[in-house]
């Protein structure tokens, strides 16, 4: 297609209903790649072009124009690009103005950030449009802020709804600020507080970069808000979209963002270097304070940092080491004693037995004294340590301290983990320890043959037939690990029920279906491993019925953390327990479980519990075939 | 770039006891061997062939009970050690004899390592302490005759003396004797007068081991804590402190200056041999390698300056020999 340049008066409104036609027919991209370019060389500098191109798609019919705004839209290299083509379509056409605003920001969320960058610097382009920018960032913000979209909207729609506010927030100037201001402080309160009320890390993430950019462009001078979270890709994308370049340079903003990125990347590579340079620099001063001219001159020291103090005051006795922990002042030997409990306590059983319970209250209600490198970690090992040295008695008291008062949710969740950790090493053979017992016997004394002819003869039978015989397999050259007895068998049900006990019997501080939803979260999961670390065990039966009540129990929860969590016990329940155990005990719960899952393969809104579903329902589909094909 | 500290030129293994005594023998020419002699935990002297790296002879003369000091007389052929069965003894080792010429009952049951001063050829002068708790008593050897008791003065309060150091000025001059006490002070003696000639507290603690240099008249005393105290001897014969130096771990078992009193050598506690330069006291190095407390070192006389060594025993049974800062 061809225009005719000149002072023609044409109609074009019939190209227009070809283009629009073309387009909703889901042609646009071969059109528009062909015609946009064309449209860009020609409006760059020609106002009669311009107007051309504005009247060409003001004339597309309704019906058709989504279609064509949106092929626009993705199409054109850069924001000043779209203002040339489409001008003030949005303030003009209704349905336009609908797509722009509402359509492709809240209601879908596929497109790129290109997408996004060119639509909302499109809208900041001129003057009238601005009034659309505003009005649009205080929808997005709307929907941002609001715990209910939190809760069920997918972690992609928030991020491009993230995305677009910073990006709105980029082209804002002080003026326009100022007269919102107080919708933004709002709005980023009420935001941040259900953004960190979830228990995904990435909507945590995120509601804490938006809070923080709102807070910096609201409060130019004095304190913004600022939050600890991990830089990742994800983080420095998103703060690289406050950055906006002026809307009038040529070149397309795709680049920028690049630049801006790489830029970011390239700050932090010069932040690491300059912090190695400044652990160098100290070393150095020492040696060259002493430049004094003497004869000791020519004495060049040597390296002298690894000269370091001596700790050589571990206790060697647990009971010492309990009452280290409880009442000394000595901080040297609080530390070390913190650092050589665990060793400790693998290497004396016998008296790590008598005082285990009460082993397990200190290292429960432990604070980190001093600065130790790694405490929680070499708290979580002591804390494994004893509960695999005696799990009966310490296994009792942490599930009943883990529904008591008057605990942090860091400890909580902290008996969780090291349930877990004990359990897997109760449950996994000990084949490390053993095969180095038996590697070292196997170089027994070879008695040299002796030159007794009857041991003789029966040697070389041996090697005549060796060398006669074909061999068509090796066989298994790699030894077997030693089987030992399960240790996790008879404690299963010690660590499972009576975490379960519980759960809906609300505390004053703890209220497992109220507001500690994280917890519950972290208990399902924890139930979930444990189930599965039970494979093989006797109690596994009754604990897979159990927890399939209690899944059935919470299945409507409406944290999608807690969702994935019931959903990866159905699993467990599926893989541990046999297959005749579950059809023969649970055949009315397995068949409400797959309706149930059904259900949430279609409608769940989180992704990740969606995929665990249609997993669950493949499991039970392998086991129906499975049980078909035993002979009954 | 500071290099990382060297490692032990060898490591002289063999002794199965902790080494409390080492002493070299190096300064005689050709054909004679270079000999280090060292004490041990059982009561065996050996002679180690520094050529070799072997056991030459071993001496056992204390009865199974702990050597602590081991010095010679004036060549390798005679040779000087003490022992925890509160005798000193003068042994004979020329032509490969291995007897005890003579010895010296001490009757003091103490740590304390006897100190020997050549005074003239043939005469020497050795300070030990004595039966009395504070007492420390000089005698000439080889006639053993008594030359005098340094008794502190009442209430002193200074207990026993750990570590002694007999010196002169030059050759023909007064000797002297500084002494380091158990409640950490050390004491300078007039010999032909007997008394004090002053005293001066060093550490809290007791004084484990000192050296003196009398060409600087500045000594260097370690304790069981983490101070070194270096002190000096002014002109009117009076001990004030110079300076201390601040070490990373506490317990220091000896402190030797080398020879040509450029650097000097201490054995810690905690398991470490560090050189310090000995004008300034600036940590030269710091040499890791025994795996037990050290328990002594000691420089070696070679004439030639490239073949010095330093020696540390230690009570993981070895004895460590290193070559270092011999270019100077």
């Amino acid at each position: 297609v061809c225009f005719i340049p000149g002072g023609l008066d044409c109609s074009i409104s019939f190209v227009s209903h070809i283009l629009g036609k073309v387009c909703v027919h889901g042609r646009q991209r071969e059109i528009l790649s062909v015609l946009v370019p064309r449209l860009t060389e020609l409006t760059k500098s020609d106002c009669i072009w311009q107007r051309i191109c504005w009247r060409l798609v003001e004339c597309v019919p309704d019906r058709w124009m989504e279609a064509v705004v949106l092929g626009f839209v993705q199409r054109a290299p850069g924001a000043g690009v779209l203002s040339r083509l489409l001008g003030n379509l949005v303030v003009k056409n209704k349905k336009a103005q609908f797509v722009v605003t509402q359509k492709v920001l809240l209601l879908q969320y596929g497109h790129t950030t290109a997408v996004l960058q060119n639509l909302l610097g499109y809208l900041s382009l001129d003057s009238l449009r601005r009034a659309l920018l505003i009005k649009v960032l205080k929808e997005l913000l709307e929907t941002w802020a609001s715990s209910s979209a939190v809760k069920h909207s997918p972690p992609e729609q928030q991020q491009y709804i993230g995305k677009a506010i910073l990006i709105c927030l980029s082209h804002l100037k002080e003026p326009e600020i100022e007269s919102c201001r107080q919708e933004l402080l709002t709005s980023m309160m009420e935001g941040v507080k259900c953004h960190l009320d979830s228990n995904l890390p990435q909507i945590r993430h995120l509601g804490m970069i938006v809070a923080e950019s709102i807070s910096s462009k609201i409060n130019t001078d004095g304190p913004v808000l600022k939050f600890q979270y991990e830089e990742d890709d994800e983080a420095r994308e998103l703060k690289s979209l406050l950055v906006q370049t002026p809307p009038f340079c040529v070149v397309p903003s795709l680049p920028d963002d690049d630049r801006n990125g790489k830029a970011d990347a390239a700050l932090p590579l010069v932040l690491e270097s300059n912090k190695k340079s400044h652990t160098a620099a100290p070393v150095m001063p020492d040696e060259e304070s002493d430049a004094e001219l003497d004869s000791d001159d020519d004495l060049i020291p040597y390296d002298m940092s690894e000269d370091k103090e001596l700790n050589t005051k571990a206790p060697v006795y647990i009971r010492d080491c309990i009452e280290v922990l409880t009442g000394s002042e000595d901080v040297d030997k609080w530390e070390a004693t913190v650092k050589a409990l665990e060793s400790l306590v693998r290497k004396n059983p016998a008296a790590t037995r008598e005082v285990s319970v009460e082993l397990a209250k200190i290292l429960l209600h432990l604070e980190e004294k001093t600065c130790i490198e790694g405490f929680v970690e070499l708290r979580q090992r002591a804390q494994v340590a004893v509960l695999t040295t005696d799990p009966v008695p310490v296994v009792k008291y942490l599930t009943s301290q883990f529904y008591s008062l008057n605990y942090s949710l860091r400890q909580r969740m902290d008996i969780l983990d090291v349930l877990v950790l004990a359990a897997q090493e109760l449950s996994s053979p000990k084949s490390h320890g053993r095969m180095k017992h038996s590697g070292a016997q196997k170089p027994c004394i070879q008695l040299l043959p002796g030159s007794d002819s009857s041991k003789d003869w029966r040697r070389i039978v041996d090697e005549r037939i060796k060398s006669k015989t074909r061999r068509f397999a090796s066989g298994q050259s790699q030894v077997e690990p030693a089987p030992s007895p399960n240790e996790f068998n008879s404690v299963a049900g010690h660590f499972f029920f009576p975490l379960i006990q519980h759960f809906d019997r609300p505390l004053t501080t703890f209220d497992l279906l109220g507001e500690d939803h994280f917890v519950l979260g972290r208990l399902v999961h924890t139930l979930a491993i444990l189930l599965h670390l039970a494979v093989n065990t006797v109690a596994v039966t009754a604990m897979g019925k159990a927890l399939l009540e209690f899944v059935w129990a919470l299945r409507f929860h409406t944290d999608s953390y807690v969702r994935q969590g019931l959903l990866s016990c159905i699993s467990s329940v599926l893989l541990s327990v046999s297959a005749e155990r579950l059809l023969e005990d649970m055949t009315e719960e397995l068949l409400e479980t797959q309706s149930w899952l059904g259900d949430v393969v279609e409608k769940d809104p989180d992704g990740e519990c969606r995929r665990l579903a249609l997993q669950n329902l493949l499991l039970m589909e392998n086991l129906k075939k499975k049980l078909k094909t035993i002979p009954s | 770039m500071a290099l990382p500290p060297p490692d032990p030129q060898f490591v002289l293994r063999g002794t199965s006891a902790a080494v409390h005594a080492l002493h070299f023998s190096c300064a005689s020419q050709e054909p004679d061997v270079p000999i280090l002699y060292s004490g041990s935990e059982n009561g065996l002297i050996h002679a180690w062939n520094l050529q070799t790296h072997r056991v030459d002879a071993a001496l056992d003369g204390h009865g199974r009970k702990s050597v602590c000091c081991v010095e010679t007389m004036g060549g390798k052929d005679r040779l000087l050690s003490q022992g925890r069965d509160q005798r000193i003894c003068l042994w004979d080792l020329a032509e490969g004899r291995t007897a005890v010429a003579d010895s010296v009952f001490t009757e003091n049951v103490g740590f304390c390592r006897c100190s020997l001063l050549q005074v003239a050829q043939g005469r020497w002068l050795m300070a030990m302490a004595a039966k009395a708790l504070e007492e420390v008593q000089v005698l000439e050897l080889p006639s053993k005759t008594s030359v005098c008791t340094l008794k502190p003065e009442v209430g002193a309060k200074l207990g026993m003396p750990m570590c002694l150091k007999l010196w002169q000025l030059s050759c023909g001059s007064q000797p002297l004797l500084l002494a380091g006490y158990e409640d950490g002070s050390v004491v300078l003696w007039n010999l032909s007068m007997g008394k004090a000639l002053s005293q001066l507290v060093c550490h809290q603690e007791p004084v484990m081991s000192l050296d003196f240099d009398s060409e600087k008249a500045k000594g260097i005393s370690g304790s069981s804590e983490k101070v070194l105290s270096i002190w000096s001897l002014n002109e009117q014969q009076n001990l004030q402190v110079y300076k201390t130096h601040r070490l990373v771990n506490a317990g220091i078992s000896g402190i030797t200056i080398r020879p040509d009193k450029k650097i000097l050598a201490t054995a810690g506690w905690d398991h470490r041999i560090r050189i310090f330069g000995w004008k300034k006291m600036k940590p030269l190095a710091v040499l890791d390698y025994h795996t037990a407390t050290v328990h002594c070192v000691s420089f070696s006389d070679h004439s030639n300056p490239r073949d010095r060594l330093l020696a540390a025993g230690s009570k993981d049974h070895r004895i460590s020999l290193w070559s270092i800062y011999t270019q100077t």
